[in-house]
């Protein structure tokens, strides 16, 4: 028996993910397990969505390899899934279209009745749900709410001039909202306190504390591989082993888009004239 | 004539309760920095977990916790567990298990070099090298040796004068600074290799318990097949952990000059 007041939700973790590392897949438990302990929400599906390659990262290998890293990461976990979506678009798009975009596969998903996810938990809840609303034409009122999910990088990185468009924060935050990991160092409240924007929508904002310091970065797993060190325990061993197999990180492919500027900043800049 | 790399094994001792990923990090880690000396060769890694007469809160049975060493190092082609320690009746001091593994490395030395080492002292015979063993520990491991009553300074300075250690630090915690600060650890500094983790890495095998107890997800911490493990046997719970709960640590009781009272009195 479930009670009615439990908010269904999906999390959409956006990134590089140049690796894939155990960090991000923590970053899932983590905020299934915080939600999950305000007896508010119920978390029932974990989207990754790796950028595409115009985004121009110093050091972004192909995006068909981060998809399948990413894929061979989550395949031991029931709730958490891969979409190529973004990574296939061929112009970088702004994280607020993104999450748009997952939005409305969601109501679309809804209004068929249709399984367009194949988390097998979210499937069965989902038919013993139908079962229970019978065929309504009404719109159905318990349609899962999108969050952001992100570290306390992206939050500060709202304060980067040019970085993102206010709407597009606004957006994110007000209509969607966002769910923080945030390790010691790092104060987010305080951020959130000296933004006005977030400040509004605080109560969007879910601040998730991780105790246990895990700061594996995909950039040091890049680094250690370019030095010939160990990345075992890091990632996970399907992950280290699609590395060696395809030679991926290295010397050259980190200079990949070295001098070119970052996406957005080319895009808010006014550096396009047309 | 390049002179050889010394052949050297890794040796953990601690509760492994549970065995986490970043355990296998410092191994890992340790590793690559002993490579990196040109000097040593790592050909080997050893887990031992302490037995269960070691008397630490929460600490599950030995059978267990070999279980689940077990299959978290299922994947590693070098690094393996070794159950001698925690067959031990009683709590076994670290320097002790050394001279075993020890005794056991030099063994297969001599059989594979058709040798025989009648003296502890080098032969320094730079064709082959003799193997070494050092300790592997985190940086937490080195405060220990300050704590009164747990090392006997005889041990200390066989640990790590004629074994050695191999420290690597986590998080904010300073190696240097405790190798400093013991006038021990300074005597055998050469013989103290500090491996700095660039990375915050600090899962501790705490932090996993109290997860497991309060029903959160200890995923990608530690490896599936132990979660499942864990899972299967109901390993971690607030029961499991008041085990011990008022017992004093066994190397204090042992080790101590004179009858240690109970803390109740």
């Amino acid at each position: 028996m479930e009670d009615h007041n439990v908010t269904k939700v999906v999390l959409l973790c956006c990134g590089s993910f140049n690796p894939i590392t155990n960090m991000h897949l923590r970053m899932f438990e983590l905020a299934r397990d915080h939600l999950e302990e305000t007896g508010q929400y119920r978390v029932v599906r974990g989207i990754i969505s790796p950028v595409g390659d115009a985004y121009k990262k110093k050091g972004l290998i192909e995006a068909c390899h981060r998809l399948e890293m990413a894929r061979l990461a989550t395949e031991y976990s029931d709730w958490i899934t891969v979409d190529s979506w973004e990574s296939f678009q061929s112009e970088w798009l702004e994280t607020a279209k993104v999450v748009r975009h997952h939005y409305e596969d969601l109501l679309a998903a809804e209004e068929n009745n249709d399984d367009v996810d194949t988390v097998k938990y979210a499937k069965k809840r989902r038919i013993e749900e139908n079962n229970f609303e019978g065929s309504s034409h009404h719109k159905r009122t318990d349609l899962p709410q999108l969050m952001l999910l992100c570290g306390a990088d992206v939050l500060e990185s709202f304060g980067i001039p040019n970085m993102w468009k206010q709407e597009d924060i606004a957006e994110i935050v007000g209509r969607f909202g966002l769910v923080c990991i945030t390790r010691s160092g790092n104060d987010p409240h305080k951020f959130i306190h000296q933004s006005d924007m977030l400040w509004k929508y605080r109560k969007n904002i879910h601040v998730v504390r991780e105790w246990v310091t895990n700061e594996i970065s995909a950039t040091h797993v890049r680094r250690a591989l370019r030095r010939g060190r160990s990345v075992r325990y890091l990632l996970p061993e399907s992950v280290v082993h699609y590395i060696q197999e395809h030679d991926l990180y290295s010397a050259e492919s980190e200079q990949k888009n070295a001098d070119v500027v970052l996406a957005p900043l080319q895009r808010y800049t006014g550096a396009s004239s047309s | 004539m390049a002179t050889r790399r010394v052949p050297l094994v890794l040796l953990a001792c601690g509760s492994f309760n549970p065995i986490t990923n970043q355990h296998m990090r410092l191994f890992e880690l340790a590793r690559d920095h002993m490579h990196r000396t040109g000097q040593y060769q790592v050909v080997g890694g050893i887990v031992s977990p302490v037995s269960d007469g070691y008397g630490k809160q929460g600490l599950v049975l030995a059978k267990h916790r070999i279980a689940m060493a077990k299959l978290a190092l299922q994947s590693s082609n070098w690094v393996r567990v070794d159950e001698w320690e925690s067959q031990q009746q009683d709590w076994t001091e670290t320097v002790v298990t050394m001279r075993y593994h020890y005794g056991r490395i030099l063994k297969e030395y001599e059989q594979s070099t058709g040798t025989h080492i009648d003296s502890d002292i080098d032969s320094s015979d730079s064709s082959s090298p003799r193997p070494q063993l050092k300790l592997l520990c985190g940086a937490d491991f080195l405060d220990t040796f300050e704590v009164p009553g747990l090392w006997l300074y005889d041990h200390v300075e066989e640990v790590a004068g004629r074994f050695g250690l191999v420290c690597v630090s986590r998080g904010e915690l300073q190696p240097e600074r405790a190798v400093h600060d013991s006038d021990t650890l300074s005597r055998f500094r050469q013989n103290i290799f500090l491996v700095k983790e660039w990375v915050r890495n600090e899962t501790s095998a705490t932090e996993v318990r109290r997860a497991l107890r309060r029903g959160q997800s200890v995923k990608y911490l530690i490896p599936d097949s132990v979660i499942d493990y864990i899972h299967q046997h109901n390993l971690y719970t607030e029961d499991s952990e008041r085990r011990n709960k008022d017992t004093l640590l066994r190397p204090l009781t042992k080790q101590a000059q004179e009858p240690v009272k109970s803390l109740d009195d």
